[in-house]
């Protein structure tokens, strides 16, 4: 049963969008179908999760050949708190989705291929094979390119050819990096590479592969300077796509640096951790000074998204477990919060008619609710205590400041500050503020393709938004749990060799 | 306990919505109960903590990270929270007066009552985590008490300037108490200041204390970062009696004198301290001056009064410390009051300027009659304890060294002289000169704003005529926290009547300037007016200066970055792949050490000769059709070596796709216009091709060393041994695809079906939209949605 639970975040997806397919022309089957869907989806991944939790880390062999020459799927804390948070958000965007996407979407395959999405996610993050991994990558661009497209708007296809393109540059970039690291070791499993890359006799070699990895996963987590896909893409498909990719698709990334750097290429630890922090400070830096340059509200989330992620980056440099255990609890926060936000950003864009910044407004008085909810997911993006953002942030600083990376501890606070100064610039202007009287009157149907909200819409979609929003505050009000799970995904990448005898057997140990 | 009081503003704050809607007019009377009660709660400490005890309640919250939830009362937590809960009590009540009928009431009290709980956690906490969270909450929460009147730019303004600085300051501090928990060992503040020598004599002292006191400065509006204060003077006046009396600006004072016995008694504390607080003393009185608007001149003299503070825990010793207990104390009861009374003139007549008023003692008796008594509570007058406060700040600059004696001592005496003036302007000047007409007719105001200022202004006497009580419930506990002694030793002794001495002295010469100053204070402010002319420039503008600057660096570097072009994203792309590769094999390793020329067979010179010739044809021809054939070629050259390397069903799948790939690419680019629109100038043609001959390079040298070492075949004999006997497949590449990485097969199966549902959709949508204009018979929004300059469209 528990051998079944670990293809659970592939073949539930997958079935699902395929009985989508099946009901093509029943919109309405296909949302029962897809709500349906991620909540079993949810429920298996829930009970995996609870398995590794007791029983520690799980593996299964894929038609049953032994690892290495099959597909191995693992399940260790941090892969299946990941395919949990993918489902959870699925969910989430699953019921956001009804009160958002419109009948046209709907009728032209939202329905499949967010299934698809969630299929490549999951996949990704329980795969044990860097070949496989590397399907699962391709499965998620193309699924990503279809949604950002989908509606067929001018602006949604100039963000998703850009979009596609240096995705695929990235993906390529990693599938040269597998066939080098193929040859140079002749196997594909992650926990045999684990024990064949540290006696390789050529090191240097292995240090120029693993830089190619680096690239490619870099690209994907949008690090500066491969970030260009994402503000380019992330705000023109309809607020539901924008709210998973926010979500999720970044994490991948990371998740597979942190994977494949923390198992595969530990000699090069010293280079990998100097590359990391450099670029983590940089991509920080440079994400939340593209925040407050924006106008359209959805593109200074992405700007800040990027930001995130070097936040996380910094957590992975520092190279100890207390920077390992914050990057990870804050992958766990940024995955949540963004989500909200974007969910939360596309209700307000709706609502007031306009996209940007200057043009919107009112909001603080007309919708007292959705003001309260962003309050609460803005604040703790921009790590306000007692919200969940805060932790990671007392975690990073302190793992920061034990290193005597003093630059790193002030970089990291300084971000939190331009944060803080974004999200409450955002306040101030699309809550805060009246809404400009020309706005008001050109507002209506016709700006945004889905045009007015319904009621039952808004409560649809702000659903979702009010328990990320509760899952941010009590995160942050009980925190001790979340910081035991990060600790131990983290003691468990540092640590591995009870992953790698889980998926070698004996012959492993 | 405790921690109950703490989170009790947060719960009750989340009710007030309701309990607005469901009272009325009339809720402020309930909701001031709670602050009432946690008022009584705290006064059943007094005597405990007066007999030189302390209390303290700890329980878990994030051990992992050695935060508890722990609260520590002593004497200077003690009198903070009476402060909080005491004027809090008359704030709401306040509130329900001066903000009767306005239909975000519920909100307000929602923001007050959550600032409540925030300050008192932040003065109780004695876990340094705990006590940050609180002091970014306390930062939160007025962020949203100052843009109250958010409809207007300036509260925007002045909202988001007070969180950029006190948030700012915040994480110095974040950063400042880290160090601090990590060098003590511990994050209870009771047991890092019960060992202070850990932390002075630590490498780390000066850094750790630096980043506090930004911490306690930015948010105590020490010079020059005082600026934010005054402007905060934007939101409702109730919250300005709050925040500006006795909370907010006052939480960095109070991290000060909770600091001092660990952090103080060092050379950088003293001048820090004491150069600081000095000159935020003197500039804030002197800006005072300048100020006709009743509200902005106590604005300024709470900056002066902040300095003062700062100044006397500089100083340190007895006297200081003394001084400060009791001016802390004294500033709480008249500036709240006399905050108070401003909103009243304001509510009663309309405009709160000083020179457009006079004459209100009539209409406004009982009003006038507390801002005299709190008037002369500021100016330090017989019987008040403001007096005695006066007197003892004097023996303490006295008792100071040499040349820092007379300095301190004159700036002592001005700085209080200013706030005699600006205590007449606001007490006396609005009531007694000549009447002028008003907006509103004045009348009085409601007794829920009187009570406020009566009790306020009644307080100030009690203390100075009850000193022996003050000095054994104040002044000593006080004292004890912030010399860290016992309170039996603390020399807290006060008298109203020291005898003749120098003190009193410089006591009647202050008395005397002020009187001077008010006197003359029309010219004097003229003649500010024209010195800050002159200057021209200040730390409020330098804030603005900043935040566009940070917005024109942000905007820049977005620009250059994020052009909006796809060419450029992949230029940048390949650029960074090509460096980071190269940079890599040449300085840390991965370049091929030999090269073996290898025997080649005619076939694979044919095969590589296609393949490169296509590759250089590609790059160099015109036309789009001539490249997708050249493009074409490369295909097949590649399929062509997989049949001389034997994989025959890789070589027939290639030419398939190939084939494929040319064949659709063409009949696309037969329907769309043909000219090749990339002219590119000579230049950019050889920047590119140098791009493309590095990237491919780097790739290159990584693949010639990895094929110079032996390739391991583990994996194709694990394959070929059991194909036949295990998988009962007898095409090993087959048997692979569907059975031995049958899950990597699904994937891209699944991979084809989406391309092809994604086009779907686009196609669909793309014609439907077409049809859908063609029926308007009106071209679509084109132009609108056209990329927009300096960005993605």
């Amino acid at each position: 049963m528990i051998a079944w639970l670990l293809f659970w975040p592939v073949l539930i997806p997958i079935l699902t969008a395929a009985l989508c397919l099946i009901f093509w022309t029943r919109p309405d089957v296909q949302r029962t179908l897809s709500l349906l869907g991620t909540a079993v989806l949810a429920a298996g991944i829930l009970a995996l999760f609870r398995e590794v939790w007791t029983g520690g880390i799980v593996s299964v062999q894929a038609g049953d050949w032994p690892a290495p020459f099959g597909i191995t799927f693992v399940a260790d804390t941090l892969s299946v708190t990941m395919a949990a948070l993918t489902a959870l958000i699925g969910l989430g965007v699953a019921v956001y989705a009804l009160g958002d996407i419109g009948h046209v979407r709907e009728s032209n395959g939202f329905h499949p291929l967010f299934q698809a999405l969630l299929a490549g996610v999951g996949g990704a993050f329980m795969t044990g094979d860097i070949f496989n991994m590397y399907v699962w990558f391709e499965v998620m661009v193309i699924a990503s390119f279809g949604l950002i497209t989908l509606g067929g708007e001018r602006e949604q296809i100039d963000g998703g050819v850009k979009y596609v393109l240096l995705n695929l540059i990235a993906t390529t970039l990693l599938l040269m990096a597998i066939g080098l690291l193929y040859g140079a070791t002749g196997t594909l499993n992650l926990a045999d590479l684990a024990q064949v890359v540290p006696g390789h006799p050529d090191q240097g070699l292995l240090t120029a592969i693993a830089a190619l990895f680096l690239l490619a996963f870099a690209m994907k987590a949008a690090v500066f300077p491969l970030y260009f896909w994402l503000p380019a893409s992330y705000h023109t498909p309809a607020a539901a796509i924008s709210a998973v990719f926010a979500a999720l698709l970044t994490k991948v990334g990371v998740y597979a640096l942190i994977r494949v750097f923390s198992l595969v290429f530990t000699p090069t630890h010293e280079f990998t951790y100097a590359v990391l922090l450099v670029a983590g400070i940089a991509t920080m830096l440079v994400g939340v000074l593209g925040a407050i340059a924006q106008d359209d509200v959805r593109r200074v989330l992405s700007f800040n998204l990027v930001s995130g992620i070097g936040f996380i980056l910094i957590g992975v440099g520092l190279g100890t477990a207390l920077g390992l255990a914050g990057a990870l609890y804050y992958t766990v926060h940024h995955i949540i919060v963004m989500s909200a936000l974007f969910m939360v950003a596309g209700v307000a864009q709706r609502l007031a008619g306009a996209p940007g910044l200057n043009d919107l407004g009112g909001l603080y008085l007309k919708h007292p609710w959705i003001a309260l909810l962003f309050f609460f997911v803005a604040m703790s993006l921009a790590g306000v205590p007692p919200l969940s953002g805060f932790w990671p942030k007392v975690i990073l600083v302190k793992a920061a400041l034990a290193t005597d990376a003093y630059i790193v501890a002030a970089a990291a606070l300084v971000t939190g500050l331009l944060t803080l100064y974004s999200m409450a610039k955002v306040w101030a202007l699309a809550f805060w503020k009246a809404q400009p009287d020309h706005v008001v009157a050109a507002a209506g149907p016709g700006i945004l393709e889905t045009g007015e909200m319904s009621r039952g819409e808004q409560r649809l979609t702000l659903l979702p938004v009010a328990v990320l929003a509760l899952a941010t505050l009590l995160i942050g009000l009980y925190a001790q749990p979340l910081l035991t799970l990060s600790e131990r995904a983290a003691d468990e990448l540092i640590n591995h060799q009870p992953y790698i005898s889980t998926v070698l057997g004996g012959e492993g140990a | 306990m405790m921690s109950s009081a703490v989170i009790s503003g947060f719960v009750l704050g989340a009710l007030a919505p309701w309990l607005t809607r469901a009272v009325g007019a009339r809720v402020h009377w309930l909701l001031a109960v709670l602050p009432a009660a946690l008022f009584a709660y705290f006064a059943q400490f007094l005597p405990v903590i007066a007999a030189g005890e302390s209390v303290r309640v700890a329980s878990e919250w994030v051990p992992g990270l050695d935060v508890a939830l722990s609260f520590y009362l002593d004497g200077l937590s003690l009198i903070f929270a009476l402060l909080i809960t005491g004027i809090g009590t008359f704030i709401v009540l306040y509130t329900g007066g001066y903000l009767h009928g306005h239909q975000q009431l519920g909100r307000f009290f929602l923001y007050l009552l959550s600032f409540m709980g925030s300050m008192l956690g932040l003065v109780l906490a004695d876990n340094v985590i705990t006590l940050f969270v609180f002091w970014e909450l306390t930062s939160i929460t007025s962020f949203l008490l100052i843009g109250f009147n958010h409809t207007a730019p300036r509260s925007r303004r002045a909202a988001l300037q007070a969180l950029v600085v006190t948030g700012g300051g915040g994480l110095a501090l974040l950063a400042g108490l880290l160090i601090m928990a990590s060098v003590a060992g511990t994050s209870e503040l009771s047991e890092i200041l019960s060992n202070p020598e850990v932390l002075t004599s630590s490498a780390l002292y000066v850094p750790m204390t630096i980043l506090v006191l930004l911490g306690a400065f930015s948010k105590s509006a020490q010079f020059p970062l005082h600026f934010w204060l005054p402007n905060a003077m934007e939101a409702p006046t109730p919250v300005s009696a709050y925040l500006h009396s006795s909370t907010m600006v006052k939480a960095g004072v109070y991290l000060l004198a909770r600091m001092s016995p660990g952090l103080g008694g060092t050379e950088l504390w003293f001048y820090a301290l004491v150069i600081f607080g000095a000159a935020t003393m003197l500039v804030g009185g002197f800006l005072a001056m300048r100020q006709s608007d009743l509200k902005l001149v106590l604005a300024y003299t709470t900056v002066a009064a902040l300095g003062t503070l700062t100044m006397l825990i500089g100083l340190g010793g007895e006297y200081a410390f003394k001084a400060m207990a009791l001016f802390l104390i004294t500033h709480a009861f008249y500036k709240g009051g006399l905050f108070m009374v401003a909103g009243s003139i304001d509510h009663g007549t309309g405009t709160r300027d000083a020179l457009s008023l006079g004459g209100l003692a009539r209409p406004m008796p009982a009003t006038f009659a507390v801002a005299v008594l709190l008037g002369l509570s500021m100016a330090g007058i017989v019987p008040f304890v403001g007096f005695i406060a006066k007197e003892v700040m004097y023996e303490a600059t006295l008792h100071i060294g040499a040349t820092a004696l007379i300095l301190v001592t004159a700036a002592a005496v001005l700085g209080n002289a200013f706030n005699v003036v600006a205590a007449g302007i606001v007490g006396l000047r609005p009531f007694l000169s000549a009447h002028k007409p008003t907006p509103h007719h004045p009348h009085e105001a409601p007794p829920s704003m009187l009570i406020g200022p009566i009790v306020l202004a009644a307080l100030g006497v009690i203390c100075g005529v009850g000193f022996p009580l003050t000095s054994e419930f104040v002044a000593a506990p006080v004292m004890a926290s912030l010399n860290g002694l016992p309170v039996a030793e603390q020399a807290a002794g006060l008298y109203l009547w020291h005898g003749i001495k120098p003190p009193l002295i410089l006591s009647i010469v202050t008395l005397a300037l002020g009187a001077l100053g008010f006197a003359f204070w029309p010219q004097m402010r003229a003649g500010i007016a024209a010195i800050l002319k002159a200057i021209g420039w200040g730390p409020d503008r330098g804030y603005d200066q900043a935040v566009s600057g940070l917005e024109r660096l942000a905007y820049a570097a977005t620009r250059v970055q994020q052009t909006g072009y796809l060419r450029h994203y992949l230029m940048a792309t390949f650029v960074v792949v090509a460096a980071f590769m190269l940079a890599t094999l040449f300085a840390v390793g991965g370049l091929p050490t030999q090269f073996r020329v290898p025997t080649v067979y005619l076939t694979e010179v044919i095969a590589l000769a296609l393949l490169i010739g296509g590759a250089v044809v590609a790059t160099i021809v015109y036309s789009r059709v001539a490249a997708v054939a050249a493009i074409g070629v490369v295909g097949y050259a590649v399929a062509l070596l997989f049949l001389v390397f034997s994989a025959p069903d890789l070589a027939f799948t290639q030419f398939m796709v190939e084939t494929l790939t040319v064949v659709i690419l063409v009949l696309v680019l037969m329907r769309v216009p043909l000219e090749v629109s990339a002219f590119r100038a000579r230049a950019g043609r050889l920047r590119d091709a140098a791009i493309a001959i590095a990237v491919g390079a780097s790739i290159s040298l990584v693949l010639l060393t990895t094929v110079q070492g032996p390739l391991d075949l583990r994996l194709s004999e694990y394959f070929i041994e059991n194909s036949v006997p295990l998988a009962h497949g007898h095409n090993i590449v087959n048997v692979i695809l569907v059975d031995f990485r049958a899950l990597d097969t699904l994937g891209e199966i699944f991979v084809v079906t989406i391309a092809g549902l994604s086009c779907f959709g686009l196609v669909r949508l793309a014609l439907s939209r077409r049809k859908a204009a063609r029926a308007q018979l009106q071209p679509a929004h084109r132009t609108a949605a056209a990329e927009s300059p300096g960005g993605d469209a």
